[in-house]
C-alpha cells in the first residue's frame, strides 16, 4: 500500500475535480474552435489557429501570468468579476481556468483530426436530403467525431492531470484548496524529508495518467480504421 | 422537370460556363471526366455556388446572381445519389432511408417507406448497419434514402462507377424505377454511352466546361460510332434459352441468335453486341463459320467520322452495323436493299440477366 497522507488524498480528489470540470467545459468551446476551423472559411481563420495553438507551445508560466494581468484584482475581467462579488485568484476556479486554457490545444486538435477524416460527400448527402447546417452539425458531424471527442477529451484530461506552471501562478499552492498532485509532489520534492510522499504521489500520477492513454490509444486506432 | 441554367464559375485556368434549356424527365448530361459534369450538378444542388448566372427549375429561381438568391441545399429539394455511396455509416440501413423522409414536409410525403423498401428490394437489410453491405446493396440504399426525400428532382452523378461490371447492369432497371415508379424526374450524368441509352432519352455534351451538343441518347451514340473503339453496341433483349450443339439458342426480336455456351447460365437478359462484330453480304454465303446469319433490309444509312453505320430490320429487330464507305459502294448497299448480316456466336457479352440478384 501507497504511503498517502490526507492532503494527498485530497490532492488527488482535487486534480481528477479540476482536470473532469476543465476538460467538460472546454468541450463546447473546442467543438465550436474545431468545426469553425474545419469546415467554415473565413477570413483570419490562420489567427484563430494561431490562438488556439498558442498555449501549447508558450510556457505554462507565461499563460498563468497572462492569466493572472486578465483575472487578478487590478485586472480587465477580474476588476468586473470583483465588482460582482467572484474572485477567481488563489481559488479551485482559478485551477480549473488555468487547466482549460493550457489543454484546449490538444482538444482541439483531436477534434480536428476527427472532423478532418469525416467524408465531405456524408456532409454533401446530408444537406441534398433536406438538413440544414446545424441539423447537419447534430445528426452527422457530432456522432462520426465521437472517437475524436473521446480522444481530445481524454488527452486533455491527462494534460490537466499534469498541469504545473500556469496553475501555481494563479491559483497558488493551498493545501486543500488548489494543491493538486504536482503542486504536492513540489512541496514534497522542496523538502528534504518527504521522498517517499513524494515518489508515491508520483505513482498515483503515472497510474492514473496511464489509464487515460490507455483510452485515448485505443480511441484513436477506432478512428484510423474508420478512415 | 423544366430546367433552365445559365452559369459560370472560374477555377483557376478552367472555366465553367454552361447554358441550356430543357424540358424532360430523364435527361442526361454526358462527358469524359474533369469536363465539369459534376460541378454543373453540384451548383444545381446548390454544393457549389456559381460566380454568376442564374438557375430555373420549374418557374423557381434556385440561384441568380443579379438578384442575389440563392437557395441553400436543403431548400431546393433536389436530391443527389453519388458515385460513392456516400450511407451514414453511424445510422442503420432504416434510419439511412429515413433520414431525408424525416426532414421532407409532411405535405409532400408522397412516397412511403413500405412501396420504396418492396421496389427495391430492400426487405431484409432494413435493420443491418450499413458498412456490412455488399457494393450493390449499398448503393440501393443510397438511392432509396434519396427517394424517400421526396425530391422534386434527382441527380444520380456517376452512380454506377464504383461498381464492377455485372453489378452495374443489374442496378439499372432500379435507378429506372425513379421516373417510372415514382414520378420523380432525374438527370444522369456518366461518361457511359450505353448507360446513358438505358438512362435517359436526351442527352446534354459536355466538354471542357461547356455544353458543346444536345441530341438523342440514340444519336450520340450513333455520332460516336466512328471514333469509339467499341464501335455501336447494339443492346439486345434475349430469353428463352435452349442449349444446342454445345451452345446456348436464344430468342430475339428479329430471330434466333446462338451464343457462347459460357452463357448457359442465363435464362433471359440483356446482351451487346459491337457494330463491329457484325459483317455484311450481298448475296447468301454458302458456308460460313460465324454461327449467326441473319437476312435484314437497309433501312438507314449514316454517316460517322470515317465509318458509315447501316441499320438494318431483320424481322421485328433492329441492328446497326459499321462499314467504311468503300465496302458500302462495293456490296451496293442503300435504303431498301437486302444484305446478309453475320457474327460469331462468341460476339455477344451479357449485360444483365433477369433472373440474378445483386
Amino acid at each position: 500500500m501507497l504511503p498517502l497522507s490526507p492532503t494527498d488524498y485530497d490532492a488527488i480528489l482535487l486534480s481528477l475535480q479540476v482536470a473532469a470540470a476543465a476538460t467538460l467545459l472546454s468541450l463546447p468551446l473546442g467543438i465550436a474552435a474545431a468545426y469553425l476551423i474545419t469546415f467554415v472559411k473565413f477570413r483570419g481563420k490562420v489567427m484563430l489557429e494561431v490562438l488556439v495553438n498558442l498555449p501549447l507551445t508558450l510556457p505554462p508560466v507565461v499563460v498563468g501570468y497572462f492569466l493572472l494581468l486578465l483575472l487578478g484584482k487590478q485586472g480587465w475581467l477580474g476588476s468586473l468579476l470583483n465588482d460582482a462579488g467572484i474572485r477567481i485568484i488563489f481559488t479551485l476556479k482559478a485551477a480549473v481556468i488555468a487547466s482549460a486554457v493550457v489543454g484546449f490545444p490538444l482538444l482541439v486538435r483531436s477534434i480536428r483530426v476527427g472532423m478532418e477524416g469525416i467524408d465531405p460527400q456524408l456532409i454533401n448527402a446530408s444537406r441534398t436530403l433536406g438538413a440544414g447546417r446545424q441539423d447537419t452539425l447534430l445528426t452527422v458531424i457530432l456522432p462520426l467525431s465521437v472517437p475524436g471527442l473521446v480522444a481530445g477529451s481524454s488527452l486533455m484530461f491527462a494534460r490537466s492531470l499534469g498541469e504545473f506552471g500556469a496553475t501555481v501562478i494563479v491559483a497558488g499552492n493551498i493545501p486543500g484548496v488548489t494543491q493538486t498532485i504536482p503542486l504536492a509532489i513540489y512541496e514534497y520534492a522542496a523538502s528534504p524529508t518527504s521522498e517517499k510522499m513524494a515518489l508515491s504521489l508520483c505513482l498515483v500520477s503515472v497510474l492514473i495518467s496511464a489509464g487515460v492513454l490507455f483510452l485515448h490509444e485505443s480511441m484513436a486506432k477506432k478512428m484510423a480504421r474508420r478512415r | 422537370m423544366r430546367l433552365t441554367m445559365q452559369v459560370e464559375k472560374r477555377f483557376g485556368p478552367f472555366t465553367l460556363k454552361a447554358g441550356f434549356a430543357v424540358n424532360e424527365e430523364r435527361l442526361g448530361i454526358f462527358g469524359i471526366s474533369g469536363s465539369g459534369k459534376s460541378t454543373l450538378v453540384g451548383m444545381l444542388a446548390g454544393l457549389q455556388e456559381p460566380d454568376r448566372g442564374e438557375i430555373i427549375l420549374d418557374g423557381e429561381c434556385l440561384f441568380s446572381s443579379v438578384q442575389k438568391i440563392n437557395l441553400r441545399p436543403e431548400q431546393r429539394r433536389i436530391a443527389m445519389v453519388f458515385q460513392q455511396h456516400t450511407l451514414f455509416p453511424h445510422l442503420s440501413v432504416k434510419n439511412n432511408l429515413l433520414y431525408g423522409f424525416n426532414r421532407c414536409p409532411p405535405k409532400q410525403r408522397t412516397i412511403r417507406m413500405e412501396t420504396l423498401v418492396a421496389t427495391l428490394g430492400l426487405e431484409g437489410l432494413l435493420h443491418r448497419g450499413v458498412t456490412n453491405l455488399s457494393g450493390g446493396e449499398k448503393q440501393r440504399v443510397a438511392l432509396g434514402r434519396a427517394i424517400l426525400a421526396n425530391p422534386r428532382l434527382l441527380l444520380m452523378d456517376e452512380p454506377l462507377s464504383a461498381l464492377d461490371d455485372s453489378l452495374r447492369f443489374q442496378i439499372i432497371p432500379y435507378l429506372r424505377s425513379v421516373s417510372e415508379h415514382f414520378g420523380i424526374p432525374y438527370i444522369f450524368i456518366s461518361h457511359s454511352v450505353v448507360e446513358m441509352r438505358l438512362m435517359t432519352d436526351r442527352v446534354l455534351v459536355f466538354e471542357k466546361g461547356k455544353v458543346m451538343e444536345q441530341s438523342t441518347s440514340e444519336q450520340l451514340a450513333r455520332h460516336r460510332m466512328g471514333c469509339s473503339q467499341a464501335g455501336y453496341i447494339n443492346l439486345l433483349q434475349l430469353h428463352h434459352m435452349t442449349r444446342r450443339n454445345g451452345m446456348c439458342s436464344y430468342r430475339w426480336a428479329g430471330g434466333e441468335l446462338l451464343l457462347s455456351a459460357s452463357n448457359s447460365g442465363t435464362e433471359s437478359g440483356l446482351f451487346e453486341l459491337s457494330s463491329k462484330d457484325i459483317i455484311l453480304f450481298k448475296k447468301h454465303p454458302e458456308a460460313i463459320s460465324a454461327r449467326n446469319l441473319l437476312e435484314c433490309s437497309v433501312i438507314g444509312l449514316f454517316e460517322s467520322g470515317s465509318k458509315l453505320g447501316v441499320e438494318l430490320q431483320c424481322g421485328g429487330g433492329v441492328l446497326v452495323a459499321e462499314i467504311v464507305p468503300e465496302a458500302a459502294t462495293e456490296l451496293g448497299i442503300g435504303v431498301g436493299s437486302v444484305v446478309h448480316a453475320a457474327c460469331k456466336a462468341s460476339a455477344f457479352r451479357r449485360l444483365a440477366s433477369a433472373d440474378q440478384k445483386t
